[in-house]
C-alpha cells in the first residue's frame, strides 16, 4: 500500500529523468517568452483506457509565432487494429508512413515538449491519452502546465445572458468564427496547426489591454 | 517525419508569385522553415529605421498597411492582402526599413527566411527578375486585378491615398480586366444582349478564335436595334464597331484616357502585341479607370452590384473607407455622408445575400426579410463595426417549419460568414441571423416581441432596443411592416413598458459630473478614457427610440431623423429636439473621425488630445442629453425604483 504513494524515481529511465530535470527551470512570466506546445492526438477511439494513439502532431509557439521547423509529427504502429478509424484519419496500418512504437513516440514527445506549456482543444482527452501511454510504460503523468482552447475561447465570449457560455465549442465552430482554413482536419498535425492559429487569435482577443501574462492566462 | 503542416503552407504559397515559379521540392523546403506570425489589429511589424528582419513576409490572412511618415502625418503607401509580399528590402540590401508595416486588421503572416530563400532566387532567373523588377518598380496598383501578385517596392508614390487632386494617378498603369465577355460574330443580337445582361456588362467583344473582330456596346443597341434598324435575330457582326482599337499591355491611365477621347470610345482592347491580329488578353474600360480612382460613390455602387467575389467586395469596402475619409476631410454635412455610406453598406449586404441565394441548391422556399439591426439599422454605421442582423420568414405550415428554418439558417450562415470576411466582425452576443434564436417565422417573431414587451426585464429591454432599430436590407418589406404594426399594437398606451424602457434610457446618466467635468471610465482596459458611445451616443439613441415609439412612428430608425420628426410632432419641444438631432450628428462625426485616426471603433476618446473647442462642442451636446433625459423622466413617470 505504501508503495503506491512512494513511487521512487530511482528506477525510472533516463529519458524520463531528463524530462523531469527540465522542470527545475521556472516558467517565464511573459507570454511572449513562453514556449507553448499546441498538440493533438489521433486515436482509435474515445475510450482513454482501451483506445490507442495513432499519431501525435504538435507545433511550438513562441513570441506569437509558430515556428514550422519546430514541429512534431509522429505516427505510432498499432498492435490492435480498429478498422473504424481508418476512414476518419486516413492513416492506414502499414501505409508507407514511417511509424514508431508507442514507447519511442512518447519518448520523442517528452523530449520535444520539455517544460513547455501544453495547449490542446479538449485538452483533458489528449493529456489523458498520453498519460495512459506513460502509465503503460510504468511512468508518472505529464508534469506540464496545460491550457484548453475550449476554456480560453469561452473566455473571449462576452458575459451576457443572451448567450450560453457553458456551451462546449468544437474546433470547427471556432475555426468558423475566426475564419481559419480547415484543410487537413482530422490529422493530428493538421488539427494541432488549426488549434495553434485559434490559440494565437484567442490570445490576441484576451490581451486587448496588453497586460495579459501567463498567470492571468491560467485563470481564464 | 511527415510534413503535413509544411505541405499545407507550400500549398498556399504555390498560388502566388514568385513561389509559383519554384520547384515543388524547393518550395516544400522553404515551407519547412516558415514562421507563422500572428498580429493583432494595429500592431506594428516593423517601423521606418528598424534594422531589416531576417525574413520577408507573405500575407496569409488579413491585411497589412504600408505607411510612411510625412511630416508627422502617416501616409498610406500601399495595402497588402492575401498572397501579397512585402518587407523585401533586407533581401536586397543591408539597409534599414524605409517604411512602417502595420496590421490593418487581425493578420496572419508567413515569414520566409531570407537565408533559405536567397540561394533559390539567385539560382532561378525568373524568380530573381520578378523580385528585382517588383522591388524597383513603383507602379503597382494593388486594386487592379491585372497587377495582382506583382510585388511592391517600398518607395512608392502615395497613389492610393485619397487626394482630391492626385496628379500621379494618371501615370499609373490602366487597370485591365482579364475576364473579358466575348462572343463569336454569328451570335444573334438577342443572344448577345442576353449574355451582356447576365454578366452585367455594358459591352461585348466579338471574337473569332480569340482574335478581336469588333465590339458592341449598350449604345449600339440603342442606336441600331431599338430604333428598328436591325432585328434582334440579326447576327451581332452587323452592328459591331470594327476594327477594334487595340493596344499592348502596360498602357498608362493617361494614355488610355487620351485614346478614348480621340476615338470617342469607352473601351480599349488589349492584345498580345497590341494589334487586332493577335489574341485578346484583356479589356480596359473607362468604367474600370474610374473605379480605380476610387472616390466616386456611384462608381463604387456599380462595382458592388457587379462584384462577383467576396474578395472583390472586400476591396471595394476599403475604398468606401477612403471615400469616408475624404468626405470628412472635406467637411461634407454628416447627414449626407451617412446616407451615402449607408447606401453603399446596404448595397454590399444586398449583393452578398443575392450571391448566397444563388450558391444554394434551391431558391428560398418562401418569402423572407433580412433585417439589419443596431447602428446599420439606424443608418449610423460609418465605420465597420459588428454585424447585428436577423431574419424573418413567411409563416409556413407547422410541418414545414423546421425544414424552412433549416434553409434560412444555411443561407444566414453563408451571409454572416461573408460579411465577416469583408470586415463586419461577428456580433459577440451572437445576435445574427445564423443563430436559430434570431431566424424565425413572422408568427414566431410576433410571439417573441409579445413576450419581451409584456414582461420586460433587463434582457428583454436590451433585446427590444436592439430590435426596434431595424432596417430592411433584403426581401419582402410586408413581413417587417407587419412585425412593426404588431409592436405598435402592443406598446400603444402601455405605460408600464414605457416606464421600464425609460428607466433603461436613464441608466446612462448625463456624461458631465457635478463639477461639469467629463466622467471617465474608472476601470478596465479603457480606464481614464471617455466612452463616447456609452455616455453620449447610446443615451441619445435610447431617448430617440423611446419617444418615437411613443408617437408610433414607423420606418424612421435614424436617431437624428427621429429627433427631427419629433420636433415636428411636438412644436413646444422643438428647440430641444433639434438640439438633440444636432448633438447626435456631432457625436457620430466625432466618433467616426476618431475611429479613422486610430483604426478602431472610435469609441474611447482620450480627452487630453482634444482641443478646447472640441471639448466645448461636446459639453454642449451633453447639455441636450441631460434635458431630454429630464423630459423622459417626467413624461414616463420613471421612478428610481424600477
Amino acid at each position: 500500500m505504501l508503495n503506491l504513494f512512494k513511487k521512487k524515481p530511482d528506477n525510472l529511465p533516463e529519458f524520463w529523468n531528463d524530462y523531469e530535470a527540465k522542470f527545475q527551470e521556472k516558467l517565464p512570466e511573459e507570454i511572449t517568452h513562453t514556449r507553448f506546445v499546441v498538440f493533438d492526438t489521433e486515436t482509435t477511439g474515445f475510450d482513454i483506457k482501451k483506445d490507442r494513439m495513432l499519431s501525435i502532431g504538435a507545433v511550438a509557439i513562441k513570441n506569437k509565432s509558430i515556428n514550422i521547423a519546430d514541429g512534431f509529427e509522429e505516427y505510432i504502429s498499432q498492435e490492435t487494429f480498429n478498422p473504424k478509424t481508418v476512414k476518419i484519419h486516413g492513416i492506414i496500418q502499414n501505409e508507407r508512413i514511417e511509424t514508431l512504437t508507442e514507447e519511442e513516440a512518447v519518448k520523442a514527445f517528452l523530449n520535444y515538449i520539455g517544460n513547455s506549456v501544453l495547449v490542446a482543444h479538449h485538452a483533458g482527452f489528449d493529456i489523458g491519452m498520453v498519460n495512459e501511454a506513460l502509465s503503460r510504460l510504468g511512468l508518472p503523468k505529464l508534469k506540464n502546465k496545460v491550457l484548453d482552447t475550449v476554456n480560453l475561447y469561452r473566455g473571449t465570449r462576452i458575459i451576457s445572458n443572451l448567450i450560453n457560455r457553458e456551451k462546449s465549442y468544437t474546433l470547427d465552430e471556432i475555426a468558423e468564427t475566426y475564419n481559419i482554413d480547415i484543410k487537413d482536419r482530422h490529422t493530428a498535425a493538421g488539427d494541432a496547426f488549426i488549434t495553434a492559429i485559434a490559440f494565437l487569435t484567442i490570445l490576441g482577443k484576451l490581451n486587448t489591454d496588453g497586460k495579459m501574462n501567463l498567470k492571468k492566462l491560467f485563470r481564464v | 517525419m511527415k510534413n503535413t503542416i509544411a505541405s499545407r503552407i507550400a500549398d498556399f504559397l504555390k498560388n502566388y508569385p514568385p513561389f509559383n515559379l519554384l520547384k515543388k521540392e524547393d518550395l516544400l523546403e522553404i515551407a519547412k522553415h516558415v514562421k507563422v506570425k500572428y498580429l493583432e489589429k494595429g500592431k506594428m511589424l516593423f517601423a521606418e529605421g528598424d534594422i531589416g528582419h531576417k525574413r520577408f513576409y507573405v500575407v496569409n490572412k488579413g491585411a497589412i498597411s504600408l505607411e510612411r511618415d510625412n511630416n508627422g502625418k502617416r501616409e498610406t503607401i500601399d495595402k497588402c492582402d492575401e498572397g501579397d509580399i512585402f518587407g523585401l528590402r533586407p533581401l536586397f540590401a543591408k539597409e534599414n526599413y524605409l517604411i512602417n508595416a502595420i496590421a490593418e486588421e487581425e493578420t496572419i503572416l508567413y515569414a520566409i527566411p531570407i537565408k533559405k530563400f536567397k540561394p533559390l532566387s539567385e539560382k532561378n532567373k525568373e524568380v530573381n527578375n520578378f523580385l528585382i523588377q517588383s522591388f524597383a518598380s513603383n507602379t503597382r496598383n494593388p486594386y487592379s486585378e491585372a497587377h495582382k501578385g506583382k510585388l511592391i517596392s517600398e518607395k512608392e508614390p502615395a497613389e492610393n491615398q485619397y487626394k482630391p487632386n492626385n496628379n500621379l494617378f494618371e501615370l499609373q498603369p490602366a487597370p485591365v480586366t482579364k475576364k473579358v465577355v466575348m462572343t463569336p460574330p454569328d451570335t444573334t443580337i438577342k443572344a448577345a444582349a442576353q449574355l451582356m445582361s447576365k454578366k452585367k456588362v455594358g459591352s461585348v467583344l466579338v471574337v473569332e478564335k480569340n482574335i478581336p473582330k469588333g465590339i458592341v456596346t449598350d449604345e449600339d443597341f440603342r442606336d441600331m436595334v431599338a430604333t428598328g434598324t436591325f432585328g434582334i435575330e440579326t447576327p451581332i457582326s452587323k452592328i459591331m464597331a470594327s476594327p477594334v482599337i487595340c493596344y499592348p499591355q502596360g498602357l498608362t491611365i493617361a494614355q488610355a484616357q487620351l485614346t478614348m477621347m480621340k476615338h470617342h470610345i469607352n473601351h480599349i482592347c488589349i492584345t498580345e502585341d497590341g494589334t487586332p491580329n493577335t489574341k485578346v488578353v484583356g479589356i480596359l474600360s473607362e468604367h474600370d479607370i474610374m473605379v480605380s480612382e476610387g472616390h466616386n460613390p456611384s462608381v463604387l455602387m456599380k462595382a458592388i452590384q457587379r462584384s462577383s467575389s467576396t474578395n472583390e467586395l472586400k476591396k471595394i469596402r476599403h475604398k468606401i473607407t477612403l471615400l469616408l475619409r475624404g468626405f470628412l476631410a472635406a467637411n461634407i454635412p454628416l447627414n449626407h455622408i451617412s446616407k451615402i455610406i449607408f447606401e453603399l453598406n446596404d448595397a454590399t449586404i444586398k449583393r452578398i445575400i443575392e450571391r448566397c441565394i444563388k450558391k444554394l441548391p434551391t431558391p428560398p422556399p418562401c418569402d423572407f426579410t433580412w433585417i439589419s439591426l443596431g447602428s446599420q439599422g439606424r443608418k449610423e454605421q460609418l465605420l465597420q463595426t459588428d454585424q447585428d442582423n436577423a431574419l424573418i420568414f413567411e409563416d409556413v405550415p407547422e410541418e414545414k417549419l423546421e425544414e424552412t428554418r433549416a434553409y434560412f439558417l444555411e443561407l444566414a450562415r453563408k451571409v454572416n460568414k461573408r460579411l465577416n470576411i469583408i470586415g463586419y466582425e461577428f456580433c459577440p452576443a451572437e445576435m445574427m441571423a445564423k443563430n436559430p434564436k434570431y431566424c424565425l417565422s413572422l408568427n414566431e417573431w410576433k410571439d417573441q416581441f409579445t413576450n419581451w414587451i409584456i414582461d420586460p426585464g433587463n434582457d428583454e429591454i436590451l433585446l427590444c432596443s436592439i430590435f426596434f432599430d431595424f432596417d430592411i436590407s433584403y426581401g419582402n418589406v410586408n413581413l417587417s411592416n407587419s412585425l412593426a404594426d404588431h409592436i405598435f399594437s402592443l406598446t400603444k398606451d402601455n405605460r408600464k413598458f414605457y416606464a421600464v424602457m425609460g428607466a433603461t434610457t436613464l441608466r446612462n446618466p448625463s456624461p458631465l459630473g457635478f463639477f461639469r467635468q467629463f466622467l471617465l471610465e474608472e476601470d478596465g482596459e479603457n480606464k481614464d478614457f471617455f466612452d463616447i458611445k456609452k455616455r453620449g451616443i447610446t443615451p441619445l439613441t435610447d431617448a430617440g427610440r423611446l419617444l418615437i415609439l411613443y408617437h408610433q412612428v414607423k420606418n424612421i430608425s435614424n436617431t437624428s431623423e427621429r429627433f427631427e420628426k419629433l420636433a415636428q410632432l411636438e412644436p413646444n419641444n422643438k428647440e430641444l429636439f433639434l438640439a438633440c438631432a444636432y448633438a447626435s450628428k456631432v457625436l457620430l462625426k466625432f466618433r467616426t473621425q476618431h475611429g479613422l485616426e486610430n483604426r478602431n471603433s472610435g469609441r474611447f476618446i482620450d480627452l487630453e488630445n482634444l482641443s478646447k473647442e472640441e471639448k466645448i462642442k461636446l459639453k454642449r451636446c451633453f447639455k441636450s442629453i441631460r434635458q431630454v433625459q429630464e423630459l423622459i423622466k417626467y413624461r414616463f413617470e420613471v421612478t428610481p425604483y424600477i
